[in-house]
């Protein structure tokens, strides 16, 4: 078991297309998630630091001016403008969705696609409030997309100290219990440990990862200090941060509340290159990228590498591609709802003016409602520990039926002609068309029909 | 065919699942008791201040004169308390002592008054937010600890993301937006193109039978005929939340009717903050078709094991606002009902509304945890241990006294 062209774009990309070169070898696929980031480019997608955050700025003014107007002759006015904002945003949300669906769809560095989705999902986000939560695209953006082929602790560092992840885990309520502001408020100001929780259970060392509360609240002692500001920048305020050191993992760490920040880094910069953190990451990635249950030999070949870099992600990719178990030809894991929709638009080869020129409405019940329906909320996974890995929590009779429904009903939606079936198996799953597949291509009473059986079958829905 | 055949046939259809042999497998011997539970959650903030009006309070009047125009007793439950106007049709409920309420109830969820956390901690049925967010709900954990339960036990239904039923326990889900538009020649081929692998052929058979017990299954003579369906569908539920909320009560009841003992659903539109009359008049009378609806479809016997529990993430201020609306507060009512429940009574230790017994100057004062509600309900209902009802279903509550919910 090699390295296989085909099965490289299904299973480590966002699938075959008639139109895009499938990478030629494991060095091609790499250098292709080295390169410059064209889909990012070509799709783009506001930062938080930037346009994205003048818009949640904006919003946060105008909700603070409705409510102060709230009772007199200016709430009219106050609301008006409200609505008005929070209409643009839903556009910029609605932008946000189409350029995340043509990026997969449109790109030739599917591997990279993949990576952002998934450690979008392994440093899960969520709606909080309002104020973020039409522009919580600028997370993956902003944290997540620059750091998928660095060292983990940069991207560890990034999607930490985001604002957006900040607000997903309660940040902002974690105060020192005798830092200055607790001491000088009226409210009683304490440890909140939701970050420092989720940071060393999911985003490290995992469950069963040899931590223990006493750390959790160590940790959660360490990040007091760091404070959002209109929810679109992280500071460190040293006024509300608890004066240290506090034992973590059984060492010190940080003393004085002034260099908080480095102190801070310091511990994430060890954490990060923790042999613990890194072995569970390597289970991760084989788990969403191979299988539910991968080969023994191919984790412990990436966690080496991961291990032996100090955290190099591309060493630990670099370390799945090479391994045989990972071209097992069989048909492996189930496509998360994103992952199908997009697949399928480019096996379609779906214009990209069509989703373009979409309207918000027809964005909405073309991919966001059913792929909902299918158990993926868009930008809102339901809990920190984000989507289900496992192939029968996506394969529900619910499930399954809406793919099923999708699959007869959007093609013709998207496409101005329906491809022949028969041809149409060969662009889905060239050389990997089971038998049944193909009978069924040729024997459906209609195109459409034929199309949504090679789409719905489970030579499709896995890779 | 038109959205309005298609209603009354499923509706139809939905009521004679029944007697279809492919909605009895053998799973039904393995559910683990008989009694049934329906819990729906209130989006958005329900005021019970309005639903379950205290009018008898010597402050209610002044408070609430502005949405209720007076006249409050005519809708008189108990010489203290009266009924909204859009539950009004469930007096007979009332009357047969299948319709009840707690009053003055929250969760611990206190100050912040986020939609988004109030209903974290409701679906979580936890203590608070500040020792980690939640990744399982209440219901899912009590199934966890209940021995013979399978994926058809309990239904999440609905496009709502439902924490209340996240976790590890086998959950079920369904929308009434799926559907399932296959000609018998497709519907064959499929059949086949999954027939090597288990998993999938196992939930095409369950999805087409639960489809076709639904009436969902339409044969569409072209593509065109098939999209249409689906984005009429899809428009329908949109604009006319009217039916969206009854195809939920109705596939509940369907479902309870055989081995489902533990279905779950939301019922949003309770944020009231400008024009509540009107707002509330609408999601009072949803809230009111879906029991009217459980109760008919579900027929006397199963009704008489039922309880229904609806409740919300917290309540709404005391006074009214400037735009004829109410704000975030804190304490609510529970709506309860069901043959099994112990109703034609307000449950609650009445706080007042003077000013000084309000919470925080502003707001319905909590006088009992609705956790511990829920929690009698599962232990007179399903006989869960209180001790795992008080460290694994809701972690950390203190029960108190039983009210005596169940019959």
């Amino acid at each position: 078991m090699a390295f296989d062209p085909v099965l490289a774009e299904i299973r480590f990309g966002t699938g075959l297309s008639a139109q895009r070169s499938l990478p030629n070898g494991s060095e091609d696929l790499l250098r292709r998630l080295s390169g410059p980031d064209t889909a990012a480019q070509t799709y783009p997608i506001p930062s938080l630091f930037g346009e994205g955050g003048v818009e949640v700025r904006l919003y946060n003014e105008l909700l603070r001016a409705r409510n102060k107007a709230r009772g007199t002759k200016d709430e009219e006015a106050a609301r008006k403008e409200l609505v008005a904002q929070r209409r643009k945003m839903k556009k910029t949300e609605m932008r946000n969705a189409r350029n995340i669906l043509l990026r997969g769809i449109m790109s030739e560095d599917g591997f990279r696609e993949r990576l952002v989705w998934f450690w979008s999902d392994h440093f899960t986000i969520g709606p909080r409030n309002q104020q973020l939560r039409a522009n919580l695209a600028s997370y993956a953006e902003d944290a997540i997309r620059p750091n998928v082929a660095g060292r983990f602790a940069d991207l560890l560092w990034a999607a930490e100290i985001h604002p957006i992840m900040q607000v997903y885990l309660d940040q902002q309520r974690n105060f020192g219990p005798n830092s200055v502001a607790a001491q000088k408020s009226k409210k009683q100001l304490g440890l909140n440990e939701n970050l420092a929780r989720e940071m060393l259970e999911l985003h490290t060392l995992g469950v069963g990862g040899g931590y223990s509360q006493a750390d959790v609240t160590g940790l959660a002692g360490l990040l007091t200090g760091l404070q959002i500001e209109k929810f679109t920048q992280t500071v460190f305020k040293a006024r509300t941060a608890e004066p240290g050191p506090f034992m973590i993992l059984g060492q010190y760490w940080g003393g004085e509340t002034k260099t908080r920040e480095a102190d801070l880094r310091a511990f994430i910069e060890a954490l990060a290159v923790n042999p613990v953190t890194l072995r569970h990451l390597a289970r991760k990635l084989a788990v969403y990228f191979v299988a539910d249950m991968p080969d023994e030999g191919l984790v412990e070949h990436m966690a080496s590498a991961l291990i032996g870099s100090n955290g190099d992600l591309m060493a630990g990719y670099r370390a799945m591609i090479e391994h045989p178990a990972a071209w097992d030809p069989a048909p492996s894991n189930v496509k998360p709802p994103l992952d199908f929709v997009v697949s399928a638009c480019r096996a379609l080869d779906v214009h990209p003016a069509m989703i373009e020129r979409m309207k918000d409405g027809n964005v909405q019940s073309k991919f966001l409602v059913p792929m909902s329906l299918m158990g993926q909320s868009w930008m809102n996974p339901g809990g920190p520990d984000g989507l289900p890995e496992a192939d029968d929590r996506w394969v529900s009779p619910q499930g399954l039926a809406e793919r099923i429904q999708w699959s007869m009903t959007a093609p013709q939606a998207l496409l101005t002609r329906l491809p022949d079936p028969r041809d149409f198996v060969v662009t889905a799953l060239a050389d990997r068309a089971p038998e049944t597949v193909k009978f069924a291509a040729k024997a459906a009473e209609t195109e459409w029909e034929g199309v949504g059986l090679i789409l719905s079958s489970p030579a499709f829905q896995r890779r | 065919m038109k959205r309005r055949d298609f209603l009354i046939r499923s509706a139809l259809l939905g009521c004679s699942a029944a007697a279809s042999p492919f909605m009895t497998p053998v799973a039904l011997a393995s559910a683990p008791w008989d009694a049934r539970l329906v819990v729906i959650i209130l989006r958005g903030a329900m005021d019970g201040l309005d639903m379950v009006r205290p009018y008898g309070d010597p402050d209610y009047s002044a408070l609430r004169g502005g949405l209720t125009g007076g006249g409050v007793g005519e809708a008189d439950l108990n010489g203290f308390y009266a009924l909204h106007p859009s539950m009004e049709p469930l007096r007979p409920l009332w009357q047969q002592g299948s319709l009840g309420f707690a009053h003055a109830v929250s969760t611990p969820y206190r100050d912040q008054r986020s939609h988004f956390d109030g209903q974290d901690l409701l679906e979580a049925g936890t203590v608070g937010l500040d020792q980690g967010r939640s990744r399982d709900g209440w219901l899912n954990r009590l199934l966890q600890c209940v021995p013979g339960v399978s994926g058809e036990t309990s239904f999440a239904l609905g496009r709502d993301r439902m924490l209340l039923m996240r976790g590890d326990a086998p959950v079920s889900t369904w929308a009434p937006e799926s559907d399932l538009n296959l000609s018998p020649q497709a519907r064959l081929l499929l059949e086949m193109v999954s027939h090597d692998d288990p998993l999938f052929s196992g939930a095409v058979t369950d999805a087409i039978h639960i489809a076709e017990s639904l009436g969902l299954i339409d044969v569409p003579e072209t593509a065109l005929d098939a999209q249409d369906m689906v984005s009429q569908r899809m428009k329908d539920n949109r604009k006319d939340a009217a039916n969206g909320h009854m195809l939920l009560a109705d596939f509940a009841a369907a479902r309870l009717k055989e081995e489902a003992r533990i279905a779950a659903f939301s019922l949003n539109g309770w944020d009231t903050h400008k024009g509540q009359k009107n707002a509330i008049n609408r999601a009072g009378a949803q809230l009111a078709e879906v029991i009217g609806g459980l109760h008919d479809n579900l027929g006397p016997e199963i009704w008489g094991k039922t309880v229904v529990l609806a409740m919300t993430e917290f309540g709404r201020t005391a006074r009214i606002n400037g735009s004829a609306g109410t704000d975030h507060g804190t304490g609510s009512a529970m709506v309860m009902a069901g043959g099994a429940l112990r109703g034609g009574q307000v449950w609650s230790d009445w706080p007042g509304l003077a000013e000084a017994d309000l919470y925080a100057k502003r707001d319905l004062m909590p006088t009992r945890d609705v956790r511990a509600h829920a929690a009698w309900t599962l232990r007179s209902l399903f006989g869960i241990d209180q001790s795992v009802l008080e460290t694994k279903v809701f972690p950390g509550l203190d029960m108190g006294g039983d009210p005596r919910l169940v019959l």
